[in-house]
């Protein structure tokens, strides 16, 4: 289909109409009001986006330390896997417009939707991170009692199946981001998931260095370096492969909480390294870093998001991209097919098969 | 029933493959804009008979619109578009040569600067009374999408598919996550200050089941707000079209009625004069849900990853 002529666009030097493949100077929109309608979601989601992550990757070390035999790792992880998992809920749950409501949740379980998804995710882990957190919490008066018992004597199984589970908390959070018409949060659906899960680690082994003194901590201050390094490639994937729709994560408000994010995880990572083993102050400290960048990282990615729905040129120019490349492929299908009229019908029999190949 | 074909693609029976068994015809709106004289009528009856509160009586001090665009409280939009259009007659300096003075009076009189006159745009009519200068208005609505981005993602089943084929929020079940805001491709759907929840246009749901119109395309004086069977109106709105360029309105076109686009065609399109820009609509939606499937390997990727480096660091090394 050719596409009606429009005074705007001006007709090629050769004098036909078709328009040059020259990417128009300037796109045009209503009075540059935006497209779409901004996220409602404020800073609380990135708030819960962290402690979930936090959680999982708590609750992973938390499983391997307790095979490990390593006991002041396994306490301080359980204990903050369950901790930060019960306050992401919190953030989740004040971010609603109608907060009394958030059991609605629950009503359905609709795999089109990520949030339900998420929520059914939640719903299974919470038990088993809570299990092995109690049982670290218990007094020792009440070890004794049957109930004290039955807690201890499940606590391993239970940390285990959350720590099946939580690779799926960290990283569905993605897919909820990504799967919205947002530019900026759609088109990085590649890297957003590594992004959430490397974080995760990041800020789980900071955590680790922190609760564990620095001999049972190695495993936290490994799981840390490889969070930062995939968090770090991921980041920088993200921002040369989007072009024009990356411009929201390198500009703004969203490129100063990301900025922080890297330096933090940078200085955080190199801090555990170098000093880690043997300094515990250099450790919390390393470790509040790693934590302080992987909250910067959340928010800066919700906040890039944001902006790339308050400007219609991130809306618009990938959509008149797409159109112009579609256009173009269906002119050069055209220009082929009139290049296939057989002149004489010797030709008939070759360009059939030709046409059987291509099909 | 694939799940590929419910998330993306052609769908012609959309209520049924929401699970209606037996349901009436899908319905919808066709909102002609090139008869559309910006009354507003529309916005009016919407929100009186839906009781949309007002969202304010500010000034956008841009055009005619002072509604800006569709939200929690506005649930029909016209949009005004003023526009230089050349009509492409050529000056052949006749005008210069016929005069009194064979140009002699040049820079003596006033000069058409191309301003705006005072007359309305079209109050003259026929040909000597076109101006190089038009009026874009535009009823915006929901579109009701045959791949609804809202739908999908609503967490709680407060969004539905009626048996209309229309996508409909009930308040009593809705508690404001806000995912469908961002999800929706046109921007339509949003929740609403100091009440929590998400709200948009029903098609006047409770008006279709006492086999009534829509109250915007009831109050509409010109009719362009269609309203009625979606297979009617895509016929009639080919027939519109088609009329309307083979008059020399060359940049016709339908907006939203191809059953093969981004979200499956909509409920509710358009015959627009222009780009569909330029009326603050996106050129080519896509419903996010279309990508799911390989949204969730990547993640499914990560999840790995993520485990092999927890069980690794406790592997490796013991004596590091």
């Amino acid at each position: 289909m050719t596409r009606p002529w429009s005074p705007r666009e001006k007709a090629s030097d050769d004098g036909s109409r078709e328009r040059s493949m020259v990417p128009r100077a300037q796109f045009r929109s209503y009075y540059g009001r935006p497209v779409l309608k901004p996220p409602v979601w404020k800073d609380y989601v990135a708030y819960y986006f962290f402690l979930g992550g936090l959680s999982a990757g708590s609750s992973l070390l938390a499983a391997g330390a307790d095979q490990r035999g390593q006991p002041a790792l396994r306490k301080g992880t359980r204990i903050a896997a369950l901790g930060s998992i019960g306050l992401g809920s919190y953030y989740l749950i004040r971010d609603l417009g109608r907060p009394e409501r958030f059991h609605h949740m629950l009503r359905v379980a609709k795999p089109t939707s990520p949030m339900s998804v998420g929520t059914w995710i939640l719903t299974a882990y919470v038990p088993g991170i809570g299990i092995a957190a109690v049982s670290e919490l218990l007094p020792r008066r009440l070890r004794a009692t049957p109930l004290g018992r039955l807690v201890s004597a499940l606590a391993r199984p239970a940390g285990l199946a959350s720590a099946a589970l939580a690779p799926a908390v960290a990283s569905y959070t993605a897919v909820l981001l990504s799967q919205t018409a947002v530019p900026a949060w759609h088109e990085s659906h590649e890297e957003l998931p590594f992004i959430f899960t490397a974080s995760a680690a990041a800020s789980a082994g900071g955590l680790g260095m922190m609760v564990a003194p620095p001999e049972q901590a190695a495993p936290a201050r490994r799981f840390a370096a490889y969070g930062a390094i995939v968090e770090l490639a991921a980041s920088r994937r993200l921002e040369t492969r989007l072009g024009l729709v990356g411009e929201p994560f390198l500009t703004g408000e969203a490129h100063r909480y990301l900025q922080r994010a890297s330096t933090l995880t940078v200085a955080g990572v190199v801090g555990s390294m170098l000093l880690g083993r043997r300094s515990r102050v250099a450790a919390v400290a390393s470790g509040a870093a790693l934590l302080a960048g992987g909250l910067y990282e959340r928010l800066g990615l919700l906040h890039a998001g944001t902006a790339s729905t308050k400007d219609p040129k991130y809306v618009v120019e990938p959509q008149r991209q797409r159109i112009e490349e579609r256009s173009a492929v269906q002119r050069q299908r055209q220009r082929e097919l009139v290049q296939r009229i057989p002149p004489d019908p010797g030709r008939d029999e070759i360009d059939e098969g030709r046409g059987h190949r291509d099909h | 029933m694939s799940l590929d074909h419910s998330l993306y693609g052609r769908l012609d029976d959309v209520a049924g493959n929401a699970g209606h068994e037996e349901h009436p015809p899908r319905v919808g709106f066709f909102t002609d804009t090139s008869i559309c004289i910006g009354c507003k009528a529309c916005e009016v009856a919407c929100k009186e008979w839906n009781l949309v509160p007002d969202d304010g009586f500010e000034l956008l001090g841009m055009s005619f619109d002072n509604t800006g665009m569709l939200g929690a409280n506005s649930w029909r939009h016209v949009a005004f578009i003023e526009q230089e259009l050349p009509l492409g007659h050529q000056d052949a300096g006749l005008a210069l040569q016929q005069s009194e003075h064979g140009g002699g009076e040049l820079g003596t009189t006033g000069v058409d600067l191309g301003m705006p006159s005072f007359e309305l745009p079209g109050a003259r009519t026929g040909a000597d009374g076109r101006q190089e200068f038009r009026w874009l208005m535009a009823s915006d609505v929901c579109k009701h999408c045959t791949h609804a981005g809202c739908l999908d993602v609503c967490p709680t089943g407060a969004l539905f598919r009626t048996e209309f084929g229309t996508v409909v929020v009930q308040q009593d079940i809705c508690n404001g996550c806000g995912y469908c805001v961002s999800a929706c491709p046109y921007g339509v759907i949003d929740r609403r200050e100091g009440d929590g929840r998400a709200w948009k246009c029903t098609m006047c749901y409770d008006r279709l089941h006492d086999g009534l119109e829509p109250a915007c395309a009831k109050a509409c004086p010109t009719d362009s707000i269609q309203f009625g069977p979606l297979d009617e109106l895509r016929e009639r709105a080919q027939q519109r079209v088609e009329q309307l360029r083979a008059n020399g309105v060359a940049d016709a076109r339908l907006y939203g009625e191809d059953p093969d686009d981004g979200v499956g065609g909509d409920g509710a399109f358009f015959l627009l004069l222009d780009e569909p820009e330029v009326y603050g609509l996106p050129p080519d939606p896509v419903v996010p849900t279309r990508d799911l499937p390989r949204m969730w390997r990547y993640a499914g990727a990560a999840a790995l990853a993520f485990l092999a480096a927890a069980v690794s660091v406790f592997v490796e090394g013991r004596e590091r």
